[in-house]
């Protein structure tokens, strides 16, 4: 529907509101000199980590819809994508049916995470992200007790290679070898030397296209009216809490098969630590597309993943020029990471601020036309 | 069965306490489809516990329940929740806004109700993956909208809408419901504009010819008067009249509401204080409150007057008191006693002896949470260290002092209250206001200024506050600026009424001045 709007667009506001995406572009065009790559390496890289991560950064985009901000629910769905794996692993399920596999076992268990995470931020109203980042570091604990204990001992799995020496718990790295790159490599063009993986993209595309689809249907609006004004949606006969719940799950969901999509590009993951990150950087990328705590678009997931990544390959080279260590590159992600998080948290409640001094300051410039009019 | 002889609404014997405290009793009423019926009555008359009871709002189940029985088309009904009244047909538009700000209109107007079309997925996975018919949203939205007989444009985002269409938005969506039989309107007009106001009358009549019954609850009784069929005047829990407006006046209606005769706006004893100095003087002012955008005001008050603000609603009246006490961003000059008074900064000007009294008195007037006592004491104790003992390092509240001061004001003010350690929340509105008064009066200040004090209550307390805020200013020689949108309110306690228009004065004159005067300078330059 056509909204009429009576807000104007200036060039200084325009800057405003886009200044991290801006930052960043900045800081890739500074380190693509100094890193020195081909633009053929430089494109293969983006376009390998593009298929690897896009999934999973399209999955926050339902909560923030749903008002319930940048969501870390989604590292249970990644944890939820692990397990799955395990399992498939184990089962000798190989190639593109063990990968579909892994996801439709992943679901159950995304939707019993997701239900529990849904349920705990309904009491914990409009402070979900630091409850949500929580929620994870406490699930974390229940993960290690199923995968270092339970696994093995009351979960059968079959194959030693799998196992820790003791006998039960799973090694510290799972091997994907059998279905590594499996999804990527089917259906995959090479362009001037660049390898396109078509179906992840495809994949991904679907995914968008859901997502476009479902800010149009009955559910999308409720989750956009309790996203605004969760009394006035209650009012109105919507089962907020069903429905923020609901908005977790999908958001699992999605996380689960985006976090298999992710595990069989890099082809094996530590076991105990793969998921730790995934939702801190998640939302960086997200971030530095230009999203806001309340306002994410799948544009904006895009262009986060294309930043973000050009970033992370070529400030370990320029790093390396400039200093002569390589490992500024892996100081440079988690420092830039956290710090776009803040940055961005920041600039979320300024931002409210700004727009309330705006028309003060305007009323203000107006005044003084007016008095040099009279003059 | 429905029976079609008999009316639409009946109330019958509807009795109604609160822990023992009877607020209703036996109350009859009965309205036909079509029909208008006003409800009047002084605050705590019971209007709206009433209307709760019509629409099966929890608060009445929780507190027990209420005797006697409604009927509907003639058929007993009892509602447990506001879902089965809406079901039922009764529609209601309550005083605050329920609205979604970044929806449209028409979104809102059919929110929860939009028209969808099935697909596949919510074959599978059930109706709310439903499509939404963005068309027949704002074709069912414009028809609400037409009943009613405004022009709004369905696909403007409420956010940016003026008051009045957020309350035709709100009205329309009552009126988008198939069912609807009946609507109550809880002070519909109270935010409105004259001339919107004016266009809900008309929207009223228009839903009135359609058959949809109307409960109107005002307190702007001449608008009572050219809209109604009956009106129902309440007092103390009981209906004290039931009569054709056409039989009715606003003197008379007065007369039922508080069981007295009130004088008519009597002329007050106007002073003129030609010697006497400036004490605040404004100058270049603009303040940035939405909705009351004040642009360059000059303005300078006398010492010990009562000066008037008046104006219509969103012309910039209340920005003023807003701007200067620094509840909203402002510039521009302010000297109080000779000395620059910095602007955005609340402390700084309670610092210097001002005082206000707010006109959202439950948002920034007073601690609902909290005992009449604190409420009264709490500025006095923050800003001037009053009512604090000191015991060496320690400082202790002295909270004799501030029962006594507390207790005083209850007295002088008729604050209606169980005592001084009730909370504040559980008092009408009107008593409410005179709580705040109490508040500012104990800050003993210099200056005060009133913002809207008789706004949403009843002329018996309007009387009392009015007369309260010219002792003050008899006695104490405290200079008092009220803002007002009532005109006749401030002819009867002021002194000089400024009006503002456009967010700048268009003129200043003694309240002695005819009201067409007033008038035209209140219209000269509307934005």
């Amino acid at each position: 529907m056509k909204r009429k709007q009576t807000s104007k667009v200036s060039l200084k506001r325009l800057l405003q509101d886009n200044s991290v995406p801006i930052m960043f572009v900045l800081i890739c065009l500074i380190c693509l000199p100094l890193a020195g790559y081909s633009p053929a390496y430089l494109l293969n890289e983006l376009v390998t980590r593009m298929g690897r991560n896009t999934f999973l950064i399209l999955a926050l985009l339902i909560p923030i819809m749903a008002g319930m901000g940048l969501n870390f629910g989604m590292t249970l769905g990644a944890m939820a994508g692990e397990i799955a794996l395990i399992l498939v692993v184990d089962w000798q399920i190989w190639g593109i049916p063990g990968i579909i596999l892994a996801m439709i076992i992943s679901i159950p268990i995304s939707v019993l995470l997701g239900l529990f995470c849904g349920n705990l931020l309904n009491k914990a109203k409009g402070r979900e992200m630091v409850t949500s980042y929580f929620i994870s570091y406490f699930m974390n604990g229940v993960y290690q007790l199923v995968v270092l204990f339970l696994m093995g001992s009351i979960i059968p799995i079959m194959h030693s290679t799998l196992k820790l020496p003791r006998g039960y718990g799973i090694r510290n790295t799972v091997s994907l070898l059998s279905m590594r790159q499996q999804l990527d490599n089917l259906l995959a063009i090479n362009v001037g030397g660049v390898k396109i993986p078509v179906l992840t993209f495809l994949i991904i595309a679907v995914l968008c296209l859901v997502i476009v689809w479902f800010r149009r249907t009955k559910l999308g609006q409720d989750m956009r009216a309790v996203a605004q004004d969760m009394n006035v949606a209650r009012d109105a006969g919507i089962n907020v809490d069903r429905t923020r719940i609901i908005a977790i799950v999908m958001s699992t969901v999605v996380a689960g098969f985006g976090m298999i999509i992710y595990l069989q590009n890099l082809g094996n993951f530590p076991t105990y630590s793969a998921h730790t990150q995934i939702g801190t950087f998640s939302i960086a990328a997200l971030l530095v597309g230009g999203a806001s705590v309340e306002k994410a678009s799948i544009g904006n997931a895009f262009l986060g993943v294309t930043l973000f990544h050009m970033m992370f390959i070529l400030a370990p080279e320029a790093g390396t020029a400039i200093t002569g260590d390589s490992m500024i590159g892996e100081y440079f992600r988690t420092f830039v990471s956290y710090g776009v998080i803040t940055v961005a948290l920041i600039m979320y409640e300024s931002r409210k601020h700004r727009a309330k001094s705006q028309t003060g300051y305007l009323l203000a410039l107006a005044q003084k036309e007016e008095e040099a009019r009279a003059k | 069965m429905e029976n079609n002889n008999a009316p639409l609404l009946e109330m019958r014997n509807i009795k109604k306490d609160f822990f023992g405290n009877q607020v209703l009793s036996d109350i009859n009423i009965t309205l036909g489809p079509g029909e208008v019926l006003g409800l009047v009555g002084e605050n705590g008359a019971g209007k709206s516990t009433l209307m709760k009871i019509l629409f099966g709002m929890d608060v009445i189940r929780e507190t027990g329940g209420y005797e006697g029985e409604i009927r509907l088309n003639g058929q007993v009904v009892k509602f447990a929740t506001p879902f089965e009244a809406l079901a039922a047909g009764i529609g209601m538009v309550h005083q605050e806004f329920s609205l979604i700000p970044g929806f449209t209109a028409a979104e809102n107007i059919l929110l929860n109700r939009e028209p969808t079309k099935p697909n596949i997925v919510s074959q599978v996975f059930g109706p709310r993956l439903d499509t939404l018919d963005y068309k027949a949203i704002s074709q069912r939205a414009d028809q609400a909208i037409d009943k009613m007989g405004v022009k709004i444009s369905g696909d403007m985002v409420i956010s940016d809408m003026p008051v009045g269409h957020k309350q035709f938005t709100e009205i329309a969506r009552e009126l988008s419901k198939d069912q609807l039989k009946l609507l109550i309107l809880d002070e519909p007009t109270a935010v409105l504009t004259e001339k919107e106001a004016e266009a809900l009358l008309t929207s009223i009549r228009n839903m009135s010819a359609q058959g949809i019954s109307v409960i109107f609850i005002t307190h702007r009784l001449h608008e009572i008067l050219s809209v109604c069929n009956t009106v129902v005047v309440m007092r103390d829990g009981y209906v004290v009249k039931e009569a054709p407006a056409k039989e009715l006046d606003v003197q008379e209606i007065t007369r039922w509401m508080v069981g007295r005769n009130v004088e008519s706006a009597a002329a007050a004893e106007v002073r003129e204080l030609p010697d006497a100095k400036t004490i605040m003087s404004i100058r270049k002012l603009w303040v940035d409150m939405p909705g009351e955008t004040v642009r360059n005001i000059d303005l300078d008050i006398k010492e010990g007057e009562i000066l008037g603000i008046g104006g219509l609603a969103g012309q910039g009246k209340l920005g003023i008191p807003n701007g200067i006490m620094g509840l909203y961003e402002a510039g521009g000059t302010v000297e109080f006693e000779g000395k620059p008074i910095p602007l955005n900064s609340p402390r700084k000007c309670l610092d210097a002896s001002l005082a206000f009294v707010s006109e959202d008195r439950r948002g920034v007037g007073l601690l609902l949470d909290e005992s009449l006592e604190w409420n009264v004491a709490f500025g006095a104790m923050q800003i001037q260290n009053k009512f604090l003992k000191k015991f060496g390092l320690f400082t202790w509240r002295d909270e004799r002092a501030i029962r006594a001061v507390t207790d005083k004001y209850i007295d002088e003010l008729k604050i209606k209250c169980t005592g001084s350690r009730q909370k504040a929340k559980e008092l009408s509105g009107g008593n409410q206001q005179k709580v705040c008064l109490a508040k500012a009066f104990a800050l003993q200040p210099k200056f005060l200024f009133v913002s809207e004090p008789t706004r949403g209550i009843d002329v018996g307390a309007k009387a009392l506050v009015l007369e309260a805020l010219k002792r003050f200013n008899r006695e104490f020689g405290v200079t008092v600026v009220v803002i007002s949108s009532e005109l006749e309110e401030l002819r009867q306690c002021c002194d000089r009424i400024a009006i503002v228009s456009g967010g700048r004065v268009a003129g200043i004159l003694p309240a002695t001045e005819s009201s067409e005067a007033f008038g035209t300078l209140m219209v000269s330059q509307v934005v």
